[in-house]
């Protein structure tokens, strides 16, 4: 049987570098940074003290009632969902529901909801707790808010894969659409847990930068003197959709989401494999399954969360499994790490930059490792024609996911 | 406190729990055919009238209460 192809027709989100796609495009290219200080009173006892928040609160989109019920992990959901719906023509345009299916996941889940509830039941008593706890902290909450906004009944699914969750969700709407089951699937990534408990504990585990005294430059991939990741917060969304399906009604589209690879490492719950052995299988299953050969990908939206290992195994399983000629970018850089939503902002980049020509760039990338072979938008986007690439993301537990986006 | 004054505490509760215009408040709406309060905002109108007006309201008599005019009369019965 061959397998239906699958485009993109509808982007949205909300980063730290803006309320939408068009904004946070816009300061990509500009190499903008959105992390800053956190000025928060609970912040300053932290060993980390800076995050990438959000341009927009949810309370300037969504009214305060419908807020009371959400998670800002669902909230920045649906916001993101809105967006990527009505980017791609479907507001309004009477698509069959029981076509529709949602695939979106989170990292964390309703960490905010957990932790302020708690602080309730401690304070006030159980009685207090709000009716709203279960929906609003569920993982699977996320999805299920963005389904019943549009009304999906094909299926609203929640992949959790740490850090690769948003990758892995598109990667399983791809999935979705080639079995049949549904002609369009809203696919991505959601992740707001700025708060102390994941700071404290991911510093516990030395894994995030502590470069306080200037957040802007914090965030620097392949970088000598990187010291770890910065947390981000946001979400992102692509309408994936059957491409007889756009085409029969005359959908934009930005991309072809060409193919998709999924491994997992069975080495380590949170050390990414040295080697990248994982990741390099993950990329040689995207390119088998898209069809595409590896000197044909011309750039790499890269994992690279500034990490002083992570970084340089993806260089190594970038070189074993495509070469060294593509163009990368570590997009990071700028918008911090948004764990489950990082692999959803990140195919956005990496569809605008094929949909535009243009790759943004890695800011901070002052001092290049000795071992970074490959080529890097550094400092400045890139001016080229990208008529393949791939975007990639790991997580913790292994996960690797390659995503394969090609020029329709 | 009267009939009035406990529906006006009843008004401010469903505005801030779930977005109720306070002029779309009477004593002969019903809480989820009129006033589109659902069963979740219910337990938190509930929970806060308990507060505001210093009375307890058993679970199974929440059932009872399908109108604002059944809650002013419970509360003032209670208070």
């Amino acid at each position: 049987m061959t397998k239906p192809d699958v485009v993109v027709t509808g982007l949205g989100a909300t980063t730290p570098l803006g309320g939408d796609v068009a904004s946070t495009w816009d300061a990509m290219l500009a190499g903008r940074s959105g992390v800053g200080l956190l000025t928060q009173e609970w912040a300053a006892e932290l060993p980390v003290r800076i995050a990438a928040q959000l341009v927009v609160d949810p309370s300037e989109v969504l009214d305060r009632v419908r807020l009371r019920r959400l998670d800002r992990s669902e909230a920045i959901a649906l916001i993101a969902a809105q967006q990527a719906w009505a980017d791609a023509g479907l507001a309004g345009a009477g698509l069959d529901v029981e076509r529709l299916a949602v695939s979106l996941g989170s990292g964390i889940g309703g960490l905010l909801t957990l932790l302020a509830q708690d602080d309730i039941l401690e304070t006030s008593g159980p009685r207090r707790v709000s009716p709203h706890t279960v929906p609003m902290l569920m993982p699977n909450g996320p999805a299920a808010h963005v389904g019943l906004e549009l009304g999906a009944q094909a299926g609203v699914h929640a992949v959790a894969s740490a850090c690769a969750t948003g990758a892995e969700a598109i990667a399983l709407g791809l999935d979705i659409i080639r079995s049949g089951r549904a002609d369009v699937v809203i696919a991505g990534g959601t992740e707001a847990v700025v708060h102390p408990l994941p700071l404290a504990g991911f510093a516990a585990m030395r894994a995030m930068s502590t470069r306080n005294d200037d957040p802007e430059r914090a965030s620097r991939p392949w970088d000598k003197a990187r010291d770890g990741f910065v947390l981000g917060e946001g979400s992102g969304v692509v309408v994936l959709e059957r491409a007889d399906h756009a085409a029969a009604r005359g959908a934009r589209v930005y991309a072809r989401l060409a193919g998709a690879g999924l491994t997992s490492d069975g080495y380590d719950i949170v050390q990414p494999h040295p080697e990248g052995a994982g990741a390099a299988r993950a990329i040689a299953r995207a390119l088998a399954d898209a069809g595409v050969a590896a000197g044909d990908v011309v750039h790499v939206n890269a994992h690279a969360t500034s990490t002083p290992v992570g970084d340089m195994g993806e260089i190594k399983a970038l070189r074993a499994a495509l070469g060294t000629h593509p163009v990368l970018t570590a997009t990071k850089s700028m918008t911090g790490h948004l764990l489950g939503a990082a692999g959803a902002l990140e195919s956005i980049a990496t569809i605008l930059a094929i949909h535009n020509g243009v790759i943004p760039p890695t800011i901070n990338l002052d001092d290049p490792e000795d071992d970074l072979d490959i080529d890097v938008a550094a400092h400045k986007a890139r001016h080229m024609e990208v008529p393949a690439a791939l975007n990639n993301s790991f997580g913790f537990g292994g996960h690797n996911v390659a995503l394969l986006f090609t020029r329709v | 406190m009267t009939r009035e004054e406990i529906t006006t505490g009843l008004a401010a509760i469903l505005e801030e729990v779930a977005g109720v215009a306070p002029a779309d408040v009477a004593e002969e709406k019903s809480f989820t055919e009129d006033l589109d309060v659902d069963s979740l905002s219910m337990v938190e109108v509930v929970v806060a009238a308990e507060e505001k007006f210093g009375v307890k309201i058993p679970d199974d008599e929440v059932q009872n209460l399908k109108t604002v005019g059944d809650a002013v009369s419970f509360i003032e019965k209670a208070a």
